[in-house]
């Protein structure tokens, strides 16, 4: 059995309190959205290992600093998605707009089309795996985690990077600054093949080029001003 | 033979001792100069205005037996859980990293000894801070630094900061000397590197975004908890009416006299504008709006005293917020440890360097000797005692003009002492009915 929740029949914070009850108390029942209709902060702050579908594409910050829960969504999502996250599964069947994933402190963001620009921003230990491409400025700032990319990346990858390791199979438009291609050793095959196995992505590990940061920002050397 | 008169050595004014030795310095260093505190430079404050007191339009109040009220609620618009204040003094925003776990400690011990709020920073909230701050404040910073849901849901209301006194449209920076592992641990990030946080948030631009960005926050917080929404003094006006638009509850105002864990000095002195040219536009926005009072107003930026509390209720304020004083009353920049300035190159009342994190006074470190120098439950009370005194004082003018409550105080009770204040503040020049500005003149 599962749950439906009407949204052109129920209000906003209804369906949240439903979701985050049923979140708390570990229920069963799988949780079922549709008319969806683009709504913003779908599934947000879910504390609990909840599995939720939503039939239909969503607004703004769906499934928004998501804990444990597995949050599917049928359709394509606004911007933020999964902002925040610190555990569970958020999957993407159509595309996701911009800072996917943003500030993520864990759990799998799989994103099986598109991501716009800036995906994985701030990133800060998800993962997150887009099966096509992803656009300009994405793991801007990205802190920790690592970002898998079948497809091809925008401008900028990786801009003011830490120590997040991106993966990326296709092209890269541009490198952001202290963004570097960095050698693929045994231990970064190994993870980055138990992700594509775990989003269920239909590529190689040896297909990937690995990026990283060069370091060369962490601390203040004049003559990287430029760099800034 | 007569010696010929020469003239005297003339020090230029552009080209003064100060400006020279920057010179130098940058000569010196090739980086610019980064600093704690807010601006240093004078600019028109609550000093250039006075207080008119009672005379035969109105009585005072009894000083000692007739009550004048000091409570406020933050948060009436749209939380279900609104913030009940003893006082109309908050403590402000002020990060674990920049501040010691003591300091952060103290600084919750003395708030709500006093019977009011504090708030954490960039970095996160930490055990000390929370464990002893009855009413604490989770700041949301474009960093999002330690930010998680559990600590939201367990915080008494959200501050989103947008902008900051000391720098508005800058982020933040916390040098490498103050990245132990357990501040690193809490930001996600390498031990020992200089942290940047960024200027503006990761997956919101504008009012907007902002708007439902706020509605995300209130759905994953049951609509229990107020959002304040922090400003730097920019554009007030315009800034808080945007503020408003978006849904924020309390609307926090930080004027250049504000102060930051560390920044490029000539941002802090440079950019932004004067706390008293702040009140009176976001004043007006939230009238125009028909939201004063509503959404409530708090205002920062060099609030030393409780005349200057007063004043910045009397513009229209609901509360103010201490950051500097609350580290003063801490300890910082006391002149038991002028020995010890002396050897950092700098003097009591003048060190700033706070970036460093070799704090004397053991407030703006993560050195564990220097940490121990500040006793929490000893500063606390310090911060309890000056909170008190702001709040007596504070009462004290407001008897004085006859009002039973702080917030009864108005701009009708105060005159300026310059053609600069009187136009900020709006209100007459000493001896005038008149300011600058001022419509049918």
């Amino acid at each position: 059995m599962s749950v439906t929740l009407d949204m052109s029949q129920t209000p906003l914070r209804e369906v949240n309190a439903t979701l985050q009850a049923a979140a708390k108390a570990q229920s069963n029942e799988p949780h079922v959205i549709v008319n969806a209709r683009g709504s913003h902060a779908m599934a947000v702050g879910l504390d609990g290992p909840l599995h939720v579908t939503v039939k239909g594409s969503t607004g703004y910050y769906c499934a928004g600093m998501n804990k444990e829960a597995t949050v599917t969504v049928e359709g394509s999502a606004g911007p933020g998605v999964a902002e925040n996250m610190m555990s569970g599964v958020v999957t993407i069947e159509g595309d996701a707009s911009q800072y996917a994933g943003a500030t993520g402190h864990g759990g799998l963001l799989n994103i099986k089309g598109n991501a716009s620009s800036r995906c994985g921003i701030s990133m800060k230990g998800i993962d997150i795996v887009v099966h096509g491409n992803i656009g300009h400025m994405s793991a801007f700032m990205a802190q920790k985690g690592n970002l898998v990319v079948l497809g091809d990346a925008g401008d900028a990858l990786g801009d003011s990077l830490y120590e997040a390791r991106l993966f990326v199979r296709g092209s890269v438009k541009s490198l952001g600054a202290d963004c570097i291609e960095k050698e693929m050793r045994p231990e970064h095959v190994e993870v980055l093949k138990e992700l594509l196995e775990r989003a269920g992505a239909d590529a190689k590990p040896e297909e990937f080029k690995r990026y990283g940061s060069a370091r060369k920002l962490y601390n203040f050397n004049i003559d990287h001003a430029g760099e800034y | 033979m007569e010696k010929t008169p020469q003239t005297m050595p003339r020090q230029s004014w552009t080209f003064s001792n100060e400006a020279n030795a920057e010179i130098r310095r940058a000569a010196a260093t090739g980086i610019y100069d980064i600093r704690g505190g807010g601006a240093k430079r004078r600019v028109p404050h609550f000093d250039d205005l006075l207080f008119l007191g009672a005379s035969m339009s109105r009585y005072p109040l009894e000083g000692y037996r007739e009550r004048c009220e000091t409570s406020v609620t933050l948060g009436t618009r749209f939380a279900k859980k609104p913030i009940e204040l003893k006082i109309p003094i908050t403590i402000a925003g002020m990060s674990f990293g920049s501040l010691s776990a003591n300091a952060k400690e103290a600084l919750g011990r003395g708030a709500t000894m006093a019977g009011t709020s504090t708030t954490t920073g960039d970095g996160g909230m930490t055990e000390e801070e929370r464990g002893h701050s009855e009413k604490l404040v989770y700041q949301y910073l474009p960093s999002r630094y330690g930010m998680n849901p559990d600590d939201i849901r367990r915080a008494d209301a959200i501050e989103v900061v947008v902008g900051q006194g000391a720098k508005p449209g800058g982020g933040g920076m916390l040098l490498g000397q103050k990245i132990t592992q357990r501040v690193a641990d809490m930001r996600s990030l390498p031990v020992g590197i200089d942290q940047r946080s960024a200027c503006r948030h990761p997956d919101w631009t504008g009012p907007d975004d902002l708007e439902i960005k706020i509605l995300e926050l209130r759905e994953i917080t049951n609509w229990e908890k107020p959002i304040y929404i922090k400003i730097g003094g920019a554009r007030p006006y315009y800034d808080t009416a945007l503020a408003v638009k978006a849904g924020a509850d309390v609307v926090v105002l930080d004027g250049m006299q504000g102060g930051t864990a560390a920044t490029q000095d000539v941002f802090i002195e440079h950019v932004g504008q004067p706390t008293l040219a702040c009140i009176r536009p976001a004043v007006q926005a939230l009238q125009d709006l028909g939201m004063h009072r509503e959404v409530q107003l708090v205002v920062s930026g060099g609030i030393r005293t409780g005349a200057d509390v007063a004043k910045a209720l009397a513009l229209g304020a609901d509360a103010v917020s201490i950051g500097t004083a609350a580290l003063i009353a801490l300890g910082d920049n006391d002149p038991k440890w002028e020995s010890e300035y002396q050897k950092l190159g700098t003097t009591t009342g003048a060190y700033d360097d706070w970036h460093e994190g070799r704090d004397p006074a053991g407030i703006t470190t993560q050195d564990p000797e220097l940490m121990k120098r500040l006793d929490p439950e000893m500063a606390g009370r310090r911060l309890r005692n000056y909170l008190n005194v702001l709040t007596l004082e504070c009462q004290t003018l407001a008897r004085a003009c006859g009002h039973n409550h702080v917030h009864n105080l108005e701009p009708e009770d105060l005159c300026a002492l310059t053609m600069e204040a009187a136009a900020m503040a709006q209100v007459p020049l000493a001896g005038t009915n008149w300011y600058p500005g001022k419509p049918g003149f």
